[in-house]
């Protein structure tokens, strides 16, 4: 009995690290390759540097970054700002004016990409707006503000009403209540609606493909549009994991850091 | 409090113009016939029986759907077991593994989709399995975590309730968690088929030009043949699909429950 618990214990754990193999496969594969020193996808003939130099040498690449990075900044900070600041109102409003809203805010979440993606380009085309750049944000300000609103709405709703209303009746303005009382209160779900926003943003191809015109390319599209093998991808595509990694392991790390800092203190 | 109200009138404005009027537009092109550059607002239903009358369309919807059910299944598949296996696991390592699963899932999707290419040019196989193998990897770790979720949920009272009656540990995965799990393959069943259906890089990236899914063809006609018209018909087809087919597992949801 203690034999057979044994041989499926030892089963189940080499079921799930074949799992995270096959996860993680196309990204170890990516980060061997960033290393090789020939142009191949398929055989490693050694190791070097190159694709990393060629990275910085690639203007066309580096352009890409620079959008991808700077429409990410601001669909995030405009979302966030947004979208806060509507959570706070539909908290407040009657639920029928609620509902019709939250079901609207979630059609870009629901919807295939590619249907909002060809409804925004539609808009921009039938209004006679040039794409550009400046539409491109404007649809990442579109499809990452619903993010925001789900993430901050359900936090908001958990807050004591009467909180608020004491400081309102102690004399505080709204606003001194909102950035003293409310916003306080849920700067944690606004920082993970900033986070989904931003990685919304930074990895959206289908939406960006259709509103952001022929002049403006972010990383995903370059990768699209390219002819041949490049592996200045795979060295681009190393640093964006690691980044990805370190800002996931400090998301996860900071909080509990400060539960730490928080306990120690009350001794 | 109820000054605070307005605080979301600009994003109301924002939802009407940037949401609101754009998914109006697509119904609006659907309906309606071109001429060169001129936009005749007379209603037509040619758009939408033009779609339905050709085989090579049928053809690529029933290619789409094919392989978003395909993907779908082998995502139940390998990702129940694998749910399973780490709602089992000691706390500490549960949230290890949910967390290596989610670590992939916050990396461009069309980067993970390009090293596929390099690592299936080592391997002759045909474009719809390579296609299908992509689908199978982007949409595995959702399957896991929103079935772990709804098992992990699962009162453990009711598996050592099962276990003093008698039951087998099978009899007991058959009758208690496997039914309670159903809401968590049915929420994950949500997010990878109807993504799946609509997907067009997968299949573009890993399928070569042949592999024309619904999502293709949509991209053909925006902005290869310039038919906007029939492109939007091709959408709300496809969004009509996936409103249905949520309807339906929304349907499935609420009988299991109800049991």
């Amino acid at each position: 009995m203690e034999r057979k618990k044994r041989g499926w214990r030892f089963f189940t754990s080499g079921y799930l690290v074949l799992v995270l193999a096959f996860i993680y496969l196309p990204i170890f594969y990516l980060m061997l390759f960033s290393f090789n020193d020939s142009k191949s996808m398929i055989s490693f003939s050694g190791f070097s540097l190159r694709w990393y130099h060629e990275l910085l040498e690639n203007r066309e690449m580096l352009q890409s970054i620079w959008y991808t990075v700077l429409v990410a900044l601001i669909a995030t900070g405009v979302s966030t700002v947004i979208g806060t600041v509507a959570a706070i109102g539909l908290s407040k409003a009657r639920p029928l004016l609620r509902n019709v809203a939250l079901e609207v805010n979630n059609l870009p979440v629901l919807n295939p990409d590619v249907v909002t993606a060809i409804s925004l380009m539609l808009l921009f085309l039938s209004m006679k707006v040039q794409r550009s750049i400046v539409t491109l944000t404007l649809a990442h300000i579109t499809f990452c503000t619903p993010y925001v609103i789900l993430t901050v709405l359900p936090k908001l709703r958990q807050l004591d009403d009467n909180v608020a209303e004491a400081a309102l009746d102690l004399g505080a303005s709204p606003v001194q209540a909102l950035l003293k009382v409310i916003i306080p209160q849920i700067t944690p779900a606004i920082f993970s609606g900033a986070l989904i926003a931003f990685s919304m943003s930074f990895d959206d191809f289908v939406i960006s493909f259709f509103t952001a015109g022929v002049d403006v390319q972010n990383i995903s599209m370059y990768v699209y549009s390219m002819k041949r093998f490049n592996p200045s991808v795979n060295a681009l595509s190393t640093l964006i994991v690691i980044a990805v990694t370190l800002i996931l392991v400090l998301a996860n790390l900071i909080p509990a850091l400060r539960e730490r800092k928080n306990k120690k203190e009350e001794f | 409090m109820k000054s605070f109200v307005r605080m979301s009138y600009p994003y109301l404005l924002w939802i009407g113009l940037f949401i609101v009027a754009p998914m109006f537009m697509i119904l609006l092109y659907a309906v309606t016939r071109s001429n060169g550059d001129v936009i005749i607002f007379s209603f037509t239903l040619e758009n939408i029986t033009r779609f339905f009358s050709d085989a090579t369309f049928l053809k690529v919807l029933w290619t789409s759907l094919r392989i978003a059910l395909l993907t779908t299944v082998f995502c139940i598949l390998i990702g129940y077991p694998a749910a399973l296996f780490i709602a089992n696991l000691p706390e500490k390592r549960q949230t290890l593994m949910i967390l290596l699963l989610t670590l992939p899932m916050w990396i461009n999707m069309l980067l993970k989709t390009y090293a596929w290419r390099g690592i299936l040019m080592n391997f002759d196989i045909e474009s719809e399995i390579k296609v299908f193998i992509g689908m199978v990897y982007d949409f595995l770790p959702y399957m896991i975590i929103q079935i772990h979720t709804s098992i992990s949920k699962l009162d453990r009272n009711l598996l050592v309730a099962s276990y003093d009656l008698g039951a087998t540990p099978w009899k007991t995965f058959l009758k208690v968690t496997l039914p309670l799990s159903v809401p968590g393959i049915i929420s994950g069943i949500t997010l990878v088929f109807l993504p799946a259906v609509s997907s067009f890089v997968i299949p573009k990236l890993l399928g070569g030009g042949n592999y024309v899914l619904i999502g293709n063809l949509i991209e053909t006609y925006f902005l290869v043949a310039g038919d906007w018209n029939f492109g939007s018909a091709v959408s709300l087809i496809m969004a009509l699909i996936i409103i249905a087919s949520m309807y339906v597992t929304k349907k499935l949801d609420r009988s299991t429950v109800e049991e």
